[in-house]
């Protein structure tokens, strides 16, 4: 199918000349993606860049089922163009971020209003949907939220009990991540992108380093791939584990919530076992990796994994034998299949509805392309969907552990790379604990940053969220958000 | 049967909080390396090897000064470490890190190589907060790492409900703030509002090198380089993100709940 497209087709975690990328005029280049996404292709990402007087427009595709990405590009231009979200909801978000930071305006964009950006010391939220009638009311909840996590706000239309509609306003973690990558990469781009999502470090950092590496026209060596797909199973194991924990929390059942909050505790310091930090910073480096895995520490590693995965399925098959708990998850929160493809959503949370989407299988770079992890899908798209998918994956996971961690790639662990190549766009996609991160770069004349552009999968999976609540009762809204437990800063950037 | 499997189970577990502190504190991994020590006295002359390393900026050279290493600033890479041909900076393995005071986190000069450990609070505070601290956390842009870490506090393997802290989730009801993140513009109101609502007397409690100088963000004009711009920080505690047990250390340090020791060093430096 990918190979009728009019877009220059590229693999995940390579690099084409910026000239190379096929050009069209604004109003074609929507018709030529909107028909591209018609025929299946995903929108991994969309975004501008500043050129001359005007603005490019960016659309990275994935064609999962062909296992490869495609780019084009509009001409410069600026003022307004035919809205793609009309036809395709999951640009809806990318629009609205393009009409921020750049100032193009995409016509008949159904709410166009801010993303993240700043009005005084607040983000500028602009009008929130409102529901009218007699017994309609509204409820607000956040920035500060009762427990210890990150801040967002979220306006509910609710008519009794019942959610009729959710608005999730962002923007509150906006730390100028890509403004900052201008021009770079700077002596702290390598923490800055480390810190993008803080819980998702390992995907961000091998994404960064794996953009560095496309750039350089080459890729790190066998044995640092290696210990790049171990720590990233690491830290999906962790993510999982907590978000288990949380769910059980959420339903008081106390002993998986309690074993969970100290499994992951454990899969944390594994992370730690290789390279001292519990959230691994310092262990991806573009061009290899900072610390290696020797022999005798594999060997400790596979020890506290083995007990760490034990007491795992023990908590999680406590959950999954409560009726109390499955009564409470089953067709709570459900996103159709039908609306996941169409909002875009990503990880977990797309593969809870059915969808066969995972990076690692569909679009294999490094290490993966010689070692693979089973997808898991479950199809209801419920909360009882989205907690069985991270059971499923932490087995996968553990599995997948014991068998690399028994056969290491020999060889370096680093490699000195060669200057990013100029006018170059480079990508990579990595499937994090959450979904697909993706990372993107063009560089100009002297292998500089000219754009640098991050997509968490929080990016496209909010809006999950707010679907999954749309006739739900306003007090599963717990339940819902930790089913998905999605990142804020990994939004806001 | 499921029950009696449950309970079965749980008994089998027995007792899952760690001893410390009347016990041993647990073990740093080996490769996390703990709290710096800077010695400019081994400095040589004219050498600045480990300025341009540090990617937060947290080494300086005042003029006619010797180098200072803010440890507030530092994100623990030991880029300086590895670069330092005097080994003037080395890691000492000690997870305490907790200062009441900006200025106590600046090493390098004689007499000032290792962190001044934080005092604990004055006795009228000690005793209304020594064994009921109730905090209100408020992530400010955040990454979610310290705040995980912080969470990790309250899991049964760190039990902080026996020291009698807990986190609460109003401000109404706090005696102080635990503030993470650089402090984003876009939270900077809401932070302020919050602080508001918490009833004198109140502490505040910086964990991580966002929250008490920006962190890896630091001069982003979208952030303002640390909580201290907002509100009066009480406790700044170093990391990125800190140790569990570096943040514990200082949360109990402030209330006088742990038995001073000296200072450790590693390699008998």
């Amino acid at each position: 199918m990918s190979a009728s497209t009019p877009f220059a087709l590229l693999a995940n975690a390579t690099s084409i000349l910026w000239a190379e990328v096929p050009t069209w005029p604004a109003a074609e280049f929507i018709c030529a993606t909107a028909a591209e996404l018609k025929r299946g292709a995903r929108l991994c990402a969309w975004f501008g860049l500043p050129d001359g007087s005007g603005t490019c427009l960016v659309a990275v595709l994935a064609f999962d089922a062909d296992n490869t990405l495609a780019v084009g590009r509009s001409e410069p231009f600026s003022g307004s163009y035919p809205a793609l979200t009309l036809l395709h909801p999951q640009a809806h978000l990318f629009e609205r971020e393009v009409w921020e930071q750049h100032g193009l305006t995409p016509e008949g964009h159904p709410w166009l209003k801010p993303v993240r950006r700043t009005s005084g010391n607040a983000p500028a939220n602009g009008e929130f949907f409102r529901v009218h009638g007699s017994e309609v009311h509204e409820v607000a909840v956040g920035p500060v939220h009762a427990g210890i996590i990150e801040p967002g706000h979220f306006r509910f239309q609710c008519a009794g009990e019942e959610v009729l509609f959710l608005e999730i306003a962002l923007g509150y973690q906006h730390r100028g991540v890509e403004e900052a990558l201008a021009g770079g990469p700077h002596r702290a781009t390598m923490s800055q992108m480390e810190t993008a999502a803080g819980d998702t470090t390992i995907a961000h950092a091998t994404a960064y380093a794996t953009v560095m590496e496309a750039l350089a026209g080459t890729e790190a060596p066998l044995h640092a791939q290696w210990l790049r797909a171990m720590a990233l199973e690491l830290e999906r194991l962790a993510n999982h584990a907590g978000d288990i924990g949380a769910l059980a929390n959420d339903v008081a059942f106390l002993p998986t919530s309690s074993a969970c909050g100290r499994i992951r505790g454990e899969f944390l310091n594994l992370t730690a076992l290789i390279c001292g930090n519990r959230f691994g910073r310092g262990l991806v480096r573009p061009g290899g990796c900072g610390q290696d895995l020797e022999p005798g520490r594999g060997a400790q590693l596979i020890e506290r994994l083995e007990t760490a995965l034990a007491e795992a399925e023990q908590a999680v098959a406590w959950f999954w034998e409560a009726a109390s708990v499955r009564a409470r998850f089953e067709n709570v929160g459900t996103v159709f299949p039908a609306q996941a493809a169409s909002i875009g959503l990503v990880g977990p949370a797309a593969r809870a509805c059915g969808l066969v989407r995972d990076v690692r299988y569909d679009h294999p770079a490094a290490w993966h392309r010689f070692a693979q992890a089973p997808v898991a899908v479950w199809p209801s798209g419920d909360v009882f969907a989205r907690a069985r998918v991270r059971s499923l994956e932490m087995q996968r996971s553990g599995e997948y552990l014991r068998e690399q961690v028994a056969a290491p790639a020999e060889g370096d662990l680093r490699s000195e790379l060669a200057p990013p190549a100029p006018n170059t766009f480079a990508v990579a996609l990595v499937e994090g604990w959450r979904g697909e991160v993706c990372h993107a770069a063009v560089s100009d004349d002297a292998g500089r940053f000219r754009r640098y552009k991050i997509i968490d999968p929080s990016f496209h999976n909010w809006s999950g969220l707010a679907l999954a609540l749309r006739g739900a009762a306003i007090s599963d809204f717990p339940i819902c958000n930790k089913s998905f437990n999605l990142s804020y800063c990994g939004f806001d950037l | 049967m499921f029950v009696l499997d449950t309970i079965a189970h749980r008994l089998k577990r027995g007792c899952e909080t760690m001893a410390y502190p009347s016990g041993p504190a647990p073990a740093l991994p080996d490769r996390h390396g703990g709290a710096l020590k800077v010695d400019a006295a081994q400095c040589a002359d004219g050498c600045d090897a480990c300025m341009p390393v540090c990617p937060t900026q947290a080494i300086t050279r005042p003029a006619g000064k010797s180098v200072a290493l803010d440890l507030g600033r530092c994100i623990f890479c030991a880029a300086c470490v590895e670069v330092c041909p005097q080994k003037a900076i080395t890691q000492t393995g000690d997870h305490r890190m907790a200062a009441r005071r900006r200025e106590d986190l600046v090493l390098g000069e004689s007499g000032h190589e290792q962190i001044r450990l934080a005092e604990a609070l004055d006795k009228k505070l000690r005793q209304l907060f020594g064994r009921s601290l109730r905090l209100r956390q408020v992530s400010a842009g955040g990454c979610g790492a310290c705040e995980a870490d912080t969470n990790v506090l309250g899991t049964i393997g760190w039990d902080l409900g026996r020291f009698g802290i807990q986190f609460v989730a109003s401000p109404r009801h706090a005696d102080g703030l635990l503030i993470t993140g650089c402090i984003s513009r876009n939270m900077e109101l809401a932070l302020k509002k919050t602080w508001d609502a918490v009833p004198e007397p109140k502490i505040v409690i910086a964990v991580g090198a966002c929250a008490i100088a920006g962190g890896p963000f630091i001069g982003n004009p979208e952030i303002r380089n640390g909580a201290a711009s907002v509100v009066p920080i009480d406790l700044y505690i170093p990391g990125c993100p800190p140790h569990p047990l570096t943040t514990l250390d200082g949360l109990l340090r402030l209330l006088d709940r742990v038995e001073e020791k000296p200072h450790k060093s590693r390699g008998g430096a």
